[in-house]
């Protein structure tokens, strides 16, 4: 940043903003570019989720019956409860966010360990389901079991569940470990209304993990629940 | 650009619509629709992210270059379930229709 500055200096300009590289004319520029490129992986993000989407979609056509069988098996409280989570915790982010642009360093602060907090309690109600799982053998391989006539057909329905939810946990793991640095970051004061941008951006990644969920909940645990 | 700042009360109704939409998906999901169930599922749902990406990801204030992406990878998405779900839904069709002369 002094390079940045001093550079400017040599050349007769006025000092600038010391968050602004020396590549960018101006703040705005600079914050454009970081959330274009932030969109455009958050644009590979859709594709690689929507591969698995896709595997979903044609197995669900296909194998409907055991789709739903299985998909009765996933306890529905413990999945609500995890969508009013997370749903939660981008709101969170979403004040956070808005702190920074603010200038509220310690509503920053707060908020960001609460989406922290939020995210965990998640991942915790994700491993109460997936013990439960390997103790009732719903786990696809050579122990699991069902007393279904449509017990392989399930299996595909259970591998499809744990890529998917797996999947997903590993990004709410990156965004847990993300969020951390991104607090610590606001909490040392690295940020006010002139400069947010990485709390921005690292907001958009959580705001895309919860809207991967916004879709799993209902196409993994209400499949066919009226019968 | 977002810097343009929302009112804390614009994200307060948007989570309070987001949770509506919740219970009305569970809720549904209890009725019996017949061919319907799965469309009302996808369609909160994707109410729902609709929410999210203008709101909660500010894309509502953002660039329209930034819009174009957004566009671009619900386009691409587009493609590739749509495409692939017609060829696969389709498939058993062919023994159906009558020989060619």
């Amino acid at each position: 940043m002094s390079n940045a500055v001093a550079h400017a200096d040599a050349h007769g300009h006025a000092v600038h903003h010391p968050k602004l590289q020396h590549h960018f004319d101006t703040m705005q520029q600079q914050k454009e570019a970081s959330t274009l490129g932030m969109w455009l992986f958050l644009l590979t993000e859709v594709l690689f989720f929507g591969g698995l989407f896709l595997a979903y979609m044609l197995y669900r056509m296909w194998y409907f019956d055991a789709f739903a069988e299985a998909s009765r098996d996933l306890d529905i409280q413990l999945g609500g409860f995890n969508t009013v989570v997370l749903i939660l915790s981008s709101l969170t982010m979403a004040l956070g966010v808005r702190a920074a642009q603010t200038n509220e360093r310690k509503n920053t602060v707060f908020w960001l360990i609460l989406t922290i907090f939020l995210g965990c309690v998640f991942l915790g109600v994700k491993y109460v389901e997936y013990s439960h799982k390997f103790e009732v053998g719903h786990v696809p391989g050579p122990n699991f079991h069902s007393d279904s006539v449509w017990a392989a057909q399930q299996q595909i329905f259970f591998s499809l569940y744990f890529t998917m939810t797996g999947l997903h946990a590993l990004h709410m793991i990156i965004g847990v470990v993300l969020m951390s640095v991104i607090t610590w970051m606001a909490y040392k004061g690295k940020f006010d209304s002139s400069y947010y941008t990485p709390v921005e951006m690292a907001g958009l990644y959580w705001h895309f993990v919860d809207l991967v969920w916004i879709y799993l909940f209902p196409l993994l645990y209400l499949v066919e629940r009226h019968n | 650009m977002s810097e343009h700042v929302s009112p804390k009360s614009v994200y307060y109704s948007i989570f309070g619509a987001l949770m509506v939409l919740t219970a009305i998906t569970v809720f549904a999901a209890y009725v019996n629709l017949g061919n319907f169930n799965a469309p009302v599922a996808i369609g909160i749902a994707t109410f729902k992210a609709t929410l999210v990406v203008l709101f909660f990801m500010h894309v509502k204030y953002s660039s329209r270059l930034t819009k174009l992406v957004v566009a671009t990878s619900l386009f691409f998405l587009f493609i590739l379930l749509a495409e692939t779900t017609m060829d696969y839904a389709t498939r058993g069709l062919q023994g159906m229709l009558p020989p060619l002369q």
